[in-house]
C-alpha cells in the first residue's frame, strides 16, 4: 500500500472542498472495498478523507412518504431497518444477497453504491485494463470472460458492476443526493448515476470532482411482491453471474432490473409493459441488444430462467 | 560452542521466515507498469503517522502507527495480540474478525486510525484457557477445528451471530424478513459464510454453535 495523509471530515461540505482541493484524495467510509484495492496498489490516493464521523448514519422518513437513508448507514442496518424489511423488501433482500455478515457491518449505503468492479484483470495489475490504466487495453476482451457483461459493454471494458444492492435501488427509483465542493447540493436519480463504459470506462458515475453523497432516498413505497434472487457460483458469499430484482403487482404489471450483466444495474422500462405475458415477453426487449462473448451467452438464458422463476414466485 | 536454545525458534518466528521466504520466491523480478520504481538516491520520506486510542478487550490502548496500518497489524505487531489471524488480508476468508462496537468486522479491511474510541474484543478477550468463553469451550468440545487457523475468527464471528440473531436481523435464507429469524442450520452456515475454513470443520463449528444457542444442531 502506498503512504497517505489522513484527515477526519467535519462536515459533508468541508469534506467535499478538501478533497477538491486535492486530486489525489479518496473518502473513506467503510473501507471494505477501498483498502482492498490499496493494498493492491489498484487505488493509490495520496490523501485520505474519513467521513465517517459526518453523522450520515439515520434513516428517516421523508415529506413524501419515502425514506432517506443517509450515506453511512451501515449495509446490515439498512437490511435490518423494520420499513426496509416491509415496504422496500427488494432492498432488503438485495443487500442479504451480497458480501459476508462482517462486510455488511462495517459497508455504507454510499460505498456500496461506489465499489468498483471485480473483473479480475482489472485486478491483476500486471494486466492491461482501460478502468484500472486508460488507454492500455482490455484484457477481459478475448480472455476468460464468463462473468462480465452481456449488454452496454464497449470495446474498451466489459466490466460489470458489482453491487446488489444497487440493483435494488434501480428497480426502487431511488435518488442520491449529494454536495459539491461548492457546498451546493443536488439529487441524482439513480437511472442518470452510473455510466455505460463507453471509451472512458475508469468513469463510473456522474459524480463530479470532490462532490460526497449525503444520502439515497427511497420515493413513497409501491407495494407489489418485491423479490430478488441471485444466481452464482456458490450459494453463499459470492458475486453474481445474474440477479434480477423485481416487483410485481396483483395485476401482473411491475418492474425489473437485473444485476451481473452490465456496468451498472440493467433496468428497460419499456420492456416491463410485456410483465403480464411473462418472462420470455420481457426478456425479448431487455435482453434485446446483448452481445454475448462466447463464454458468457449463457447469462441471456440464465437471466430470463431467473425472471421466470421470479414471476412465477411473486405469483405465489 | 552453540548451545541448544540458539536454536530454539518459535513456531510463530519459524512461520514468520517461511512466510518472508515465499514471498520472496513468488515475488515479480521486475515492478510492474502501475508500480514506479523508486530512484536508488532518493531520500528517505518521512512516512505519515497518526495517533490512535481504543480500548481494547477493556484496557485503553494508544499507538502511534504509520497511517496504513490496518487493525488487524495494529493488534497483532503493535498490541502483540496475535489471537487474531492473516489469512487473506482482503476479507475473503474471515480468519481476522474481531468485534468492534459489539459487531463483527474484518479486521483486515480497516484502518487502525479508524477506530479512535472504539471498543473492540478480539479473541483474547472472550475468555482465558481457564474460564474458557461458551462459545470456546464448545469449540473444543465438538472439535470445531483442524489446524486451528481460522478458529479465532471462527469464535468471534459465531459470538456475533448469535447476538445479530436475537437483535432480529434477517438473513439471505430467512423466509420471513418481517419474523423473527430462527436458529436453524442453514441460518448458521448462511451467516457463518464470511469465514472459511480449509480443513472443513463445518459440521463441526455449525454443532458448537448450535449448542451455544441452546438448540441441537
Amino acid at each position: 500500500m502506498r503512504s497517505f495523509t489522513y484527515e477526519r471530515a467535519r462536515t459533508p461540505a468541508d469534506a467535499a472542498a478538501a478533497a477538491l482541493r486535492n486530486p489525489d484524495t479518496k473518502f473513506i467510509a467503510g473501507g471494505t472495498n477501498l483498502l482492498d484495492l490499496m493494498k493492491l496498489e489498484i487505488e493509490t490516493p495520496a490523501h485520505l478523507i474519513d467521513v465517517n464521523g459526518l453523522a450520515l448514519d439515520k434513516i428517516e422518513p421523508t415529506s413524501e412518504g419515502g425514506l432517506r437513508i443517509g450515506a453511512l448507514v451501515r449495509n446490515t442496518d439498512l437490511a435490518a431497518d423494520s420499513r426496509v424489511r416491509r415496504d422496500y423488501g427488494v432492498l432488503s433482500r438485495a443487500l442479504l444477497a451480497g458480501a459476508s455478515g462482517q462486510l455488511r457491518n462495517k459497508a455504507t449505503t454510499a460505498g456500496n453504491l461506489l465499489q468498483r468492479t471485480r473483473c479480475p484483470y482489472f485486478y491483476d495489475t500486471n494486466q492491461p485494463c482501460n478502468k484500472r490504466r486508460p488507454g492500455s487495453g482490455c484484457a477481459a476482451i478475448g480472455g476468460f470472460s464468463r462473468q462480465h457483461a452481456v449488454l452496454g459493454a464497449s470495446e474498451a471494458c466489459i466490466a460489470t458492476h458489482p453491487s446488489d444492492m444497487a440493483v435494488g435501488m434501480r428497480a426502487l427509483d431511488a435518488t442520491v443526493e449529494t454536495v459539491r465542493p461548492d457546498g451546493a447540493t443536488r439529487t441524482i436519480p439513480i437511472a442518470e448515476f452510473y455510466r455505460l463504459p463507453g471509451d472512458t470506462p475508469h468513469i463510473e458515475t456522474t459524480l463530479q470532482p470532490g462532490e460526497l453523497i449525503t444520502a439515497v432516498t427511497l420515493p413513497k413505497p409501491v407495494g407489489g411482491r418485491q423479490v430478488y434472487r441471485k444466481v452464482r457460483d456458490r450459494a453463499s458469499y459470492a458475486f453474481a453471474l445474474v440477479s434480477v430484482a423485481a416487483i410485481v403487482q396483483r395485476d401482473g404489471t411491475g418492474r425489473v432490473a437485473l444485476g451481473g450483466v452490465a456496468h451498472k444495474p440493467w433496468r428497460v422500462e419499456a420492456a416491463e409493459a410485456a410483465m403480464p405475458r411473462g418472462a420470455k415477453a420481457v426478456a425479448a426487449q431487455l435482453l434485446a441488444d446483448a452481445k454475448p462473448t462466447r463464454e458468457n451467452t449463457f447469462k441471456l438464458s440464465l437471466a430470463e430462467r431467473t425472471l421466470g422463476a421470479v414471476l412465477t414466485e411473486a405469483k405465489g | 560452542m552453540q548451545g541448544p536454545s540458539d536454536f530454539d525458534l518459535s513456531r510463530r518466528k519459524l512461520l514468520l521466515g517461511t512466510a518472508a521466504s515465499v514471498a520472496f520466491g513468488a515475488a515479480p523480478p521486475v515492478a510492474n507498469a502501475q508500480t514506479p520504481v523508486a530512484p536508488a538516491q532518493a531520500a528517505p520520506q518521512a512516512v505519515p503517522m497518526s495517533k490512535v486510542s481504543f480500548n481494547v478487550n477493556g484496557r485503553p490502548r494508544e499507538v502511534t502507527l504509520d497511517t496504513r496500518t490496518t487493525l488487524l497489524d495494529a493488534l497483532r505487531e503493535h498490541l502483540h495480540l496475535t489471537g487474531s489471524k492473516k489469512g487473506c488480508d482482503h476479507g475473503q476468508c474471515g480468519a481476522c474478525t474481531v468485534i468492534s462496537g459489539g459487531r463483527r468486522i474484518n479486521s483486515c479491511l480497516t484502518l487502525a486510525v479508524m477506530h479512535e474510541g472504539d471498543e473492540i474484543r478480539t479473541i483474547e478477550g472472550l475468555g482465558t484457557p481457564e474460564n474458557l468463553h461458551p462459545m470456546q469451550a464448545a469449540f473444543v468440545k465438538h472439535d470445531g477445528y483442524q489446524c486451528g487457523y481460522c478458529t479465532p475468527g471462527q469464535i468471534c464471528s459465531a459470538v456475533a451471530v448469535l447476538d445479530e440473531i436475537k437483535a432480529g436481523i434477517p438473513s439471505h435464507v430467512s423466509a420471513d424478513l418481517n419474523a423473527p429469524a430462527q436458529l436453524t442450520n442453514a441460518e448458521l452456515r448462511e451467516r457463518m459464510s464470511g469465514n472459511i475454513c480449509r480443513c472443513g470443520a463445518y459440521s463441526n463449528i455449525a454443532e458448537a454453535i448450535s449448542e451455544v444457542a441452546g438448540r441441537p444442531a
